[in-house]
Order: C-alpha cells, then structure tokens, then sequence
C-alpha cells in the first residue's frame, strides 16, 4: 500500500466530505501497452458499492468458475446496484438472476461448489438471510468436514446489513452473531471501499464460506482505493486511528460512528485508539490485546444485540488475555436487547458517537 | 405404472407398455443381477440391526421392503452420473461401488461422512436433515448444464443427477425449492421419491392431500407415480427419466410406492402406530419373493438362488466383522477438517487438548 492512502486511511480520511481526490492517476498504456508502469492501476475513489462492484469484475475476469447469484442482481443490478453492469458484461450463465428463494440460492450453490464452481451469493437484505440458515448453518458450514477435507466450499454470501437507512422491519438488521458463532464458517465485514474492494476479492479467493455483511448505510459515502495493494490479509484487525486513553472497537458502520466520537473526544483532550476489527470469525486479537496493553480501557461498539454478541465475546477474551493490563471492565456500546424499532426511533436504537463516549467516560472514571 | 404384478407375472399397467421393450432387452446376467443386489441388500439390513441391538451401532436405518425401488433405479444411472441419496439407500451405494463398511462407520460414530464421492461412483454423502440434498444435486445439476456436460448426444459423457428423498421429506421446503430452480434451470436430474407410507409415525396422507405422483406437473416437469415394490419398472421408469435428463430435456419426477417393513430406525417402535393388516397387506407385495417367482417362471435355476443366498451371507459376515473392527478416529479429527485453510482458533484448540490429555499420562493417581 502506498504511504499516501495508508496516512490517508490512517487519519480517518474516509468521510465522504474528506475523500480526497485520487492522490495517483490510473496509468495510460502506452500505444504499445509497455508503459514503465505496466501493471499498476493507481488510486481510484469510489463509494463502497462501487468498490464492490469493481472487486467482483476482478474475480469474475480472473476466474470463469466464479458466478454471482442472487434476487434481481441481472438487469437491475440489485437493490442497491452492487452488481450493476455485471451481467451485460459477463453473460447470465455468470450472473445469475434466481428464483426468490434464499435456502434455494445457498443450497444449489453448495452443488455448484461440489461441481467446482465458486459462487458469490447476494441475499437482498440482512433479515432475509433467515430463510437460508439450515443451509448455512447444517450444510455449508460442515461439508468440509464431512468429506474429511477432499471438498472445499468457496462461497461467498454477502449480505447488506445494519440500520441507519430509515426502512421498515427486516432491513436494518445485525445478524453477525449467529454465523460468527457457526463453526465452519468465515465472517468478515469492510468499513472502507479500500477494503471493501480487496476483502471481495479475497473472500472469492478462499476455500472456506464466508459471510460477508455490507454496512448498507456505507454504500455511497466515496474514499480512496489503492487499486495495486490490500494492505493486510483477509482475517486482519488493525488499529486505524493512534491514541493513547481508551481503546475503542468495531466493525463495518460502527468505524464511522468510532472516528467521529474519536474526534469529539479529541476537541475534549481524550485520546481514543481506534481499531477495526474487520474479522468477526476468526477474530484477530494481536492488535487488539497490544492496544488495549498500551491504553489500558477498552469499549467494545456495535450495532447489534449486546446479549450473546461478538462484543461479548472479545470483552470475555480480553478479560482472559489481559487482566493485569486493564485498568477498568470492558465495556460494551450496542444496540438493545430488542428487535429493531421502527426506523423513527433508530437514533435513539443505535449507539452514537455519544453513547460511546458516555462509555469512554464510565471506563476513565476507573 | 407396474410391469411385474405383485404374483411375479410380467403384464404391464397400460401406461407401463412403453417399457416393455427396454425389460424384454436386458440380458440374463443384468435381470440376474437386481435379484443379487436385493437379497444382498436386505442380508445387509438384518446385519445392522442385528449389531444396533448388540449395542456396536448408534442407530440402523432399515430399507427393507424399499429393496427394488433402490435397485431399480440405481442400476438405471450411469458411472458418469452422480446420485445425492438420503440416508437409506445402502444398496445404492454399494452398486456404485461404495464399501458397505463406510455405513457401519457412520452409523457407529466413527465419522461424519465417511466417503469421498469421487472414489466411490460419484455417490454422495447421506444427509440427515430433510431434502437438504435435493437443492445440493440441482446445483451440481446446474452445474453440469452450466460446463455443457449433458444434451451433446454422446452418451458416454452426457451426464444427469439422480436423488433421492422419502414421502415425509417431500413437506420440506428444500424439496419444493429445488423443484423450482431444477424446472428454471432445465437441469439434468431425476427426483426419486421412495413413498414409504409413513415418515417415523406419521402417514403420508399427512404429508399430501393429493398423490405424490402428481407433485412433478405443478412445478412443470413430467411426473410419475411407478409401483415401488417392482424393480422392473422401477428400472425402465428412471432409465427414460435419466436418459432423457442427458440428452438436455430437462427434470423428472418419481414416486416410487412401497412400504418401510421395518421400523423407521431403530429408535423407532413402529406396533404404535400402524396394524398388523397393513403390514401383512404390504408383505404380500414384497419386492424379492414377486421377482424371484417370475425368475423362476422364466427358468433360474434353484441352484442360482442357493449361490445367491450364500454370496448374501458371505457380504454380510464380512461387513459384520470389519464394521466390529472400526476403531474410534484420533483426537486431531475433531479439528483437521473444519476449514479448508489454517485457522487460529482450530490449531490453539487442538494444541490446547492435547496439552489437557497428555497432562494425565504418567500424572499423579
């Protein structure tokens, strides 16, 4: 990755209203295609849905097998228009408009996956991924194992997830949980289009499922994508903003809320240390467990349920793993233990940057 | 559709004529080999059952009674094809080559799957919940038509998807969805739904107001409903449906009827819920005694029968005693196969319990 875009994601730089222009223009083949710099693409901004997109052209040109099933995801370019221009692009023997069917889609794309095909499943919105669980979680998940490692399943089921978009019941909905908590199964979740871009291409790339949630109300906001280079590996955490007060910790829209109340606590004279989780199974807790050594307090932020949540579950390790480091409990910052309220009260519903420095606060009052 | 009636006697049903020339075709050898799978097929049911008693397997799932349903269609595939079963078609696999004994093993706890397809004649592993197979065979069967592996006209490479499934799971809606996208798609496949009467206790009339026969015509395939009990039929009824799926026209529909004489595992106490009329009713139709008198009507000789019934029991003691022989898989299975690719919390766990056990070899009493 180049310094520019590592000191631009860095800083938080990927607030639309701060999206810089792309520091690099893409290259121009020369007439003969030898450019000196043959091969590199530069940086581009995009919005995390343009991201996508680009990072699923790349893996369908780089490999036929892979294909992009879903509802509406041909001519429409699904709801929201992630795979916009893909099926005129590459045919609809690769981008599959089904049957509206979602433990149809995941089970046949078990069979593709027997036949050697990898396919990227598109379920519409997170509260429809229901119907599909069986599947998920009593096939998908355990095939591997079945056929004592001669069967891969490199599927990919991506999944726009979380609230913040004012819509009705089923659509704004945190699910990680139930799949980080499946064995057998791979969930990530990019906070940036830089990382949306690579994290696409490197799920297609994996022998094992993977549950991929999209932080839908992320979809548009733009930032810059280093076309040449992903930076870490698929199942890396990382801290993305440096501080030296409280640890705070998150994943997929909830970056966005941890940055800004990292700048309000900034104007306040608290330094937050910010890291993005990015892996919710496997959970790599290196740079965790290192931050939470220098700063001592941890806040733990996410959209869903808090009972039974991934939260949960780092706050316990992190207790396990550095007890004498901390100088306060591990708090958690999440939704309530409620279904999703109508839209008019998800403000009140979703952790803000003020709810989390309520718990920054709590945890420095130690 | 029946061609041989339930007294041995080959008089096609009137919609069972057409196939009369695909039976009266077959060679001696072929016809003499259904009776071998049978018998070989219900000497094996009694052997597990036997050793399920015997406390050596978890559980057994009988299939007698479904003996020509099974073999009839299975003999109708071809190597190229891949079968998805459920979990009672023990016969199925091991005409396609599948070591009976990697049944014993998964009914015995010693693994989850037991098998690679590849090496066992493209015959899938069993699953336990509900028609989750049917959806998995019409994705590979997608797949085929995807790759262009079917309706070239080469019937040495054309390839099509059988699966099986029962009358309870057909309430399942896996099985209705993969109805649905094997008619979108035109896959290669043949659905065989063996209508045993009863899923455990409950009949099939609470499955379905209407014949399951009928299922296949809502969804826009052809449906059939063949007598289950005659392997005959069951034989000439898949081998068009498959055919047919690999010249690239498309699904077919099968219920085969015929009856569980057993119980539904043996967990199961089937006195409490079905009379004994049923059952004498269904015994006087048995899928064996009809095609061994209509053998005989045709000149097999006693002396075929007796080597038969000993080649039955010498499969059988053999299973029997490699199966007493498994033994319990290593710790590190518990992990190995989880993933794919290496995973952090598979390795620290792995290392953790062995840790744990090896802290008690030559620890304090």
């Amino acid at each position: 990755m180049s310094t520019d875009i590592e000191e631009q994601l860095q800083a938080g730089a990927i607030e639309p209203a701060e999206a810089p222009e792309a520091a690099v223009p893409v290259p121009a083949a020369g007439a003969d295609g030898a450019d000196s710099r043959a091969g590199v693409k530069g940086i581009q901004t995009l919005s995390m849905a343009k991201a996508i997109t680009a990072g699923l052209r790349e893996a369908l040109r780089a490999d036929d097998k892979v294909l992009l099933m879903g509802e509406d995801i041909g001519p429409l370019g699904g709801v929201f228009r992630v795979t916009e221009g893909l099926q005129a692009e590459f045919g609809d023997h690769r981008v599959l408009d089904t049957p509206l069917a979602e433990s149809g889609i995941v089970g046949t794309a078990i069979g593709l996956a027997m036949r050697g095909y990898r396919s990227v499943c598109e379920i519409q919105f997170d509260g429809f991924i229901f119907p599909a669980f069986d599947q998920i979680t009593t096939q998908l998940s355990r095939m591997t194992l079945r056929h004592d490692g001669t069967l891969s399943m490199p599927i990919v089921i991506r999944v726009p997830y979380g609230g913040h978009i004012g819509s009705i019941e089923h659509h704004q909905e945190s699910p990680e949980a139930y799949f980080a908590h499946t064995p057998g199964l791979r969930v990530v979740s990019p906070s940036s289009p830089h990382d949306a871009y690579w994290m696409i291409q490197e799920a297609i790339a994996s022998n094992d499922p993977v549950i991929f949630f999209e932080p839908k109300s992320r979809y548009w906001p733009k930032g810059p994508v280093d076309l040449d280079h992903s930076g870490v590996p698929l199942h890396a955490s990382r801290v993305i903003r440096s501080g030296t007060d409280v640890t705070v910790v998150g994943h997929g829209a909830m970056i966005s809320t941890l940055l800004q109340a990292a700048d309000i606590a900034a104007g306040e004279g608290t330094s937050l240390e910010v890291v993005d989780l990015r892996s919710l199974s496997p959970i790599d807790y290196g740079p965790l467990l290192e931050s939470v050594h220098r700063t001592g307090r941890l806040v733990v932020a996410q959209e869903a349920y808090g009972s039974v949540s991934v939260g949960s579950e780092i706050a316990a390790t992190v207790a396990e793993r550095a007890f004498y480091a901390l100088e306060a409990p591990v708090l958690r910052v999440s939704s309530f233990d409620t279904p999703f309220p109508p839209a008019a009260l998800e403000t009140e519903y979703l952790p803000s940057p003020d709810r989390v420095l309520e718990a920054v606060d709590r945890a420095l009052a130690y | 559709m029946q061609l041989l009636t339930p007294q041995g006697e080959l008089r096609p049903s009137p919609e069972a004529e057409a196939y009369l020339p695909i039976i009266e075709a077959l060679g001696d050898e072929v016809l003499e080999q259904f009776y071998r799978d049978m018998t070989v097929s219900r000497r094996i049911d009694v052997t597990g059952a036997n050793l399920q008693r015997q406390g050596q397997l978890a559980l057994w799932v009988p299939s007698l009674g479904q003996e020509a349903a099974q073999v009839g269609s299975a003999r109708a595939a071809r190597p190229q094809d891949h079968i998805f079963p459920s979990y009672r078609e023990h016969v199925v696999g091991m005409i396609r080559g599948l070591d009976p004994v990697r049944i014993f093993a998964l009914l015995r706890g010693a693994t989850l799957g037991g098998w690679n397809p590849a090496d066992n004649g493209n015959f899938h592993l069993y699953t336990l919940v509900l028609a989750s197979q049917t959806l998995h065979s019409t994705g590979y069967a997608m797949g085929i038509r995807f790759d262009g592996a079917c309706g070239t006209g080469d019937p040495e490479t054309d390839a099509a998807v059988l699966v099986y499934y029962g009358d309870g799971a057909t309430s399942q809606g896996d099985a209705s969805e993969a109805l649905v996208f094997a008619s979108s798609y035109q896959t290669p496949q043949v659905f065989f739904v063996q209508n045993n009467q009863w899923a455990i206790s409950v009949p099939v009339s609470r499955q379905s107001r209407s014949p399951l026969g009928l299922r296949g015509g809502g969804f826009g395939m052809p449906s059939l409903r063949i007598d289950g009990n005659d392997v005959l039929v069951s034989y000439a009824a898949s081998r068009v449906a498959l055919e047919e799926a690999r010249a690239g026209q498309g699904p077919t529909f099968i219920e085969a009827l015929t009856y569980r004489m057993g119980a539904h595992t043996t967990a199961d106490d089937p006195t409490k819920y079905r009379t004994d009329d049923e059952v004498t009713y269904w015994a006087e139709r048995d899928p064996i005694s009809r095609y061994r008198t209509w053998l005989e009507s045709r000149g097999a000789s006693a002396e075929f029968f007796a080597t038969v019934d000993e080649e039955a029991a010498d499969v059988a003691s053999d299973v029997r005693k490699r199966a007493l022989e498994l033994t319990a898989p290593t710790r590190e299975k518990i992990f190995a196969h989880v993933y794919s690719e290496a995973h952090p919390l598979m390795a620290e766990q792995a290392a953790w319990l062995d840790a744990y056990e090896n802290g008690f070899e030559g620890g304090a009493a």
